[in-house]
């Protein structure tokens, strides 16, 4: 497991990958497994999940009994350290005039957010790669589903997803025998499930990066890496070590036995196996060096501990620091444009999107006091709801689609968990509330909606011409304005979750979208800031996430992404890096880069 | 719980509050909120027990506010509220008295709400027993002290001269409720019967419940 000590780096390397998250992780994998040798540089600290991971504590032992506080918002044991929607001595601001504040997420850490992410992992549809050839709005992405397709294919080996093939239209299947069995719907999400089919509501086999079986090592290293026996023999080994899920403890808390995916546990072990890689944390870049042939020769990072300057180089730079961080870093890099390094299409900072998220929950009579039993599983959900409505758009309204989330019954109980005894039970006290405690308890349940929204101009982040963080960085300021294509997708979902309440006997209140609709932000799920396109007039990077300005500088994050379809991005992020750096390589070869 | 807020505090309270709790070991809090324009406060060296807790060894940051005699009467109140019975501990055996001291303690927004009723609550109590009986809330005997309960514990049937202490009461049955499952002693009563390993496939929905609910056609 990375423990790193060393805090030295080399005079010059083949590639540095700034950031250490999905697709930081997945970019220092695949170079280091083909030789290169590689520089990780993570602003956060380091952090070790065989060690850290509080996977059995309960709440007793932690403040407030580990309940949600502005500093720990999902809770004290949530896997983000040094992180959240606020970061002492790194702040961010809002425009005047914006409508809605928006929340930046990050996390100061090794591997960033993939430490405590839902781990659910959709894979982006034909249409989701052609919106605007479909609906109009937006952009189309520079390829095609069929270009993705293998990639996705090669992740989800490499990670491990549990899920089915279930043909829905643009909710693609995977190769057959690439996926995981998922593992069985818990009661609160069968009785969703009868629910759904009388309101006409698909609800399958969620597809969550976690091992619900151990991997068979030898025989996937050997299809994901043909012709490299280096990498097989490294890979074989590491992916049969992961453990399968023990249907115990919380994902958002991280998973120290590895069954689940998340960066520090799959991606960077088996990359420092390799000894190419050299990982140096809390190393804040601050940017991107260009040489005067127009070339990245470089970053410039602050060494945190130290507070001083340093400089880093290679012949590849790749900039994977978080959808925001990444545009920000190219900000504050010198380019041809005075907006930043890449900018000439004037679209960096723009296209900023996040899901579209609403949530509905009820108490539900049915699932009152039912005989125990254990329904932890996989420590997230184990059905969803793809998007059904697909062709239906000429008459909801609104554009784009959204998929369902789901969950409730007895989950390990927190400081809120009683909330509806108010309701239930007032003037209950003494053993009686007991009883009343144990009728309730779990016995209600909620969807959440996360949906695409379409980019719109009003929708950016900048540099703030006045504030600076404790590094002297300047800070991002956001914009952002919904436009009524999300307000009313939002106020479908209200209505949407509100049937299937209603159905499994709930008394819901749906609320209208503007009062149901997230905050931005508050998804989590913000990309496009540097989108990728098919000609430098109208974009950042070209398909293989390389920087039309400067040819060996690439883009591996979220900032990429031209569309954010309701899939959550990590999936994509981690196809598009592998998918990027097999391109980069050959140009590399071919001497073009 | 907004993250724009972190604490509810003014600037000033909140490096008051640092102060004051610096020597007890906590280094940062979440004092630099979006939307700062000041100059940002510099890097700390020490492990902030909030933003990067110790797991192992949980810091609790912040000064117990409740005094002695509040926490008596939490404790007999929330006996009342969660007694020892075939169904569990008291809650004042699980440490209810003091997660209600430290939830009314900690700095931020809801929670400092909370205390203004809590301790709001408290003294009402202990004024409606001195008024009745002359005596503190915790001097009384078992009937006295039901007979209190009984006028606040139902907010929608409380008198108006009892409506303080029926908004008081409602609060602390939740936090009771909250501090007493909360504590891994109390979930088989519960039925809760996670956080423990299972090996091979997740063995799903008893065949019980699967029938009683009219699930078949959807396993």
């Amino acid at each position: 497991m990375p423990i790193l000590t060393e805090r030295k780096t080399q005079p010059q390397y083949d590639a540095i990958v700034v950031g250490s998250g999905a697709g930081g992780g997945m970019a220092a994998l695949i170079l280091a497994l083909n030789g290169m040798k590689v520089l990780m540089i993570e602003a956060g600290r380091n952090y070790d999940p065989t060690t850290e991971t509080p996977m059995f504590n309960t709440p007793e032992m932690a403040p407030l009994r580990g309940d949600r506080t502005p500093d720990r918002f999902f809770g004290y044991y949530d896997a983000t350290v040094n992180g959240g929607w606020t970061v002492p001595g790194e702040p961010y601001t809002n425009k005047p005039g914006t409508e809605g504040d928006f929340w930046w997420w990050r996390a100061r850490m090794l591997g960033g957010r993939t430490n405590h992410w839902g781990r659910i992992s959709l894979r982006f549809g034909p249409r989701d790669f052609k919106c605007a050839s479909t609906d109009g709005l937006g952009v189309d992405w520079p390829m095609t589903y069929d270009d993705m397709h293998p990639w996705y294919d090669r992740v989800e080996k490499l990670i491990g997803v549990y899920g089915e093939n279930d043909g829905i239209e643009n909710a693609p299947n995977s190769s057959p025998g690439v996926l995981l069995p998922p593992p069985k719907p818990r009661v609160g999400e069968l009785l969703a499930k009868k629910a759904g089919k009388k309101v006409g509501v698909p609800i399958v086999a969620a597809h969550r990066a976690v091992l619900s079986q151990a991997l068979d090592g030898p025989r996937l290293a050997k299809e994901l890496f043909p012709n490299n026996s280096k990498a097989q023999q490294i890979m074989a080994t590491d992916m049969s070590l992961r453990a399968p899920c023990f249907w115990a403890t919380n994902c958002i808390r991280g998973c120290s036995i590895r069954a689940n995916f998340q960066s520090t546990t799959v991606l960077i072990p088996p990359a420092l196996t390799t000894g190419n890689l050299d990982v140096i944390t809390d190393a804040m870049v601050r940017e991107v060096m260009v040489g005067k042939d127009g070339k990245a020769t470089g970053v410039h990072y602050i060494d945190k501990p130290t507070r001083s300057d340093r400089v880093a180089k290679a012949r590849v730079v790749i900039i994977a620091g978080g959808t925001c961080e990444t545009a920000r870093i190219l900000m504050n890099s010198q380019g041809k444009d005075k907006g930043g390094l890449g900018n000439q299409s004037g679209q960096l900072g723009k296209n900023l999107m996040d899901s579209v998220g609403a949530n509905l929950s009820a108490h539900i009579p049915a699932m009152e006091d039912l005989p125990p039993y254990n329904e932890d599983g996989a420590g997230g959900l184990h059905t969803y709801s793809p998007w059904w409505l697909v062709r239906e758009h000429g008459k909801l309204g609104f554009p784009r689609g959204y998929h369902i989330e789901m969950g409730g019954g007895r989950s390990m109980p927190g400081v809120g968990s009683f909330g509806i005894l108010d309701k239930t039970s007032p003037g209950t006290y003494g053993s009686k509330l007991k009883e009343e405690a144990r009728r309730y308890y779990g016995a209600s349940f909620g969807f959440s909606g996360r949906g695409e929204m379409v980019p719109n101009k009003d929708c950016y982040c900048e540099l703030d011409p006045k504030v600076v963080d404790q590094w002297g960085i300047p800070v991002l300021r956001f914009h952002w304005k919904w436009a009524d294509y999300e307000i009313k997708q939002a106020e479908h979902m209200q209505n949407t979750f509100a049937e299937l309440l209603e159905q499994m006997g709930g008394k819901p209140k749906p609320q209208s979208g503007k009062d149901a609709i997230k905050k931005p932000g508050e998804i989590i799920h913000e990309v496009g800031a540097a989108r990728m396109g098919d000609k430098a007039t109208n974009s950042i990077t070209n398909q293989y996430c390389q920087t039309w300005e400067v040819k060996n500088l690439f883009l591996m994050d979220g900032a990429v992404l031209p569309s954010n379809p309701d899939k959550n991005p990590t999936l994509t992020i981690l196809a598009l890096a592998w998918r990027s750096c097999e391109w980069m390589m050959e140009e590399m070869k071919q001497g073009n880069i | 719980m907004k993250p724009t807020e972190p604490t509810n505090l003014s600037r000033r309270a909140a490096l008051k509050w640092l102060a004051g709790t610096a020597a007890a070991g906590a280094a940062a809090p979440a004092i630099a909120a979006p939307n700062e324009t000041e100059p940002t406060p510099g890097a700390s060296a020490v492990r902030s027990p909030l933003y990067d807790p110790d797991y192992a060894k949980p810091v609790f940051p912040w000064d117990k506010q409740l005094s002695p005699d509040e926490l008596k009467i939490i404790g007999v109140l929330a006996d009342i509220i969660l007694p020892k019975d075939d169904n569990g501990p008291a809650a004042s055996e699980v440490g209810v008295p003091e997660f209600i001291n430290e939830w009314c303690s900690a700095p931020y927004g809801d929670n400092r709400d909370d205390c203004e009723v809590v301790r709001g609550g408290l003294g009402w109590l202990n004024t409606e027993s001195f008024r009745r009986h002359e005596k503190r809330f915790d001097e009384l005997g078992n009937a006295e002290r039901i007979a209190i309960v009984d006028d606040i514990c139902d907010p929608a049937k409380a008198k108006p001269e009892h409506k303080v202490g029926a908004a008081f009461f409602a609060r602390f049955r939740q936090l009771c409720l909250g501090g007493y499952y909360t504590h891994s002693s109390t979930w088989k009563h519960l039925g809760y019967v996670g956080n423990v390993t299972i090996g091979g496939p997740y063995p799903g929905v008893p065949q019980a419940i699967i029938e009683k609910l009219g699930l078949q056609d959807v396993v």
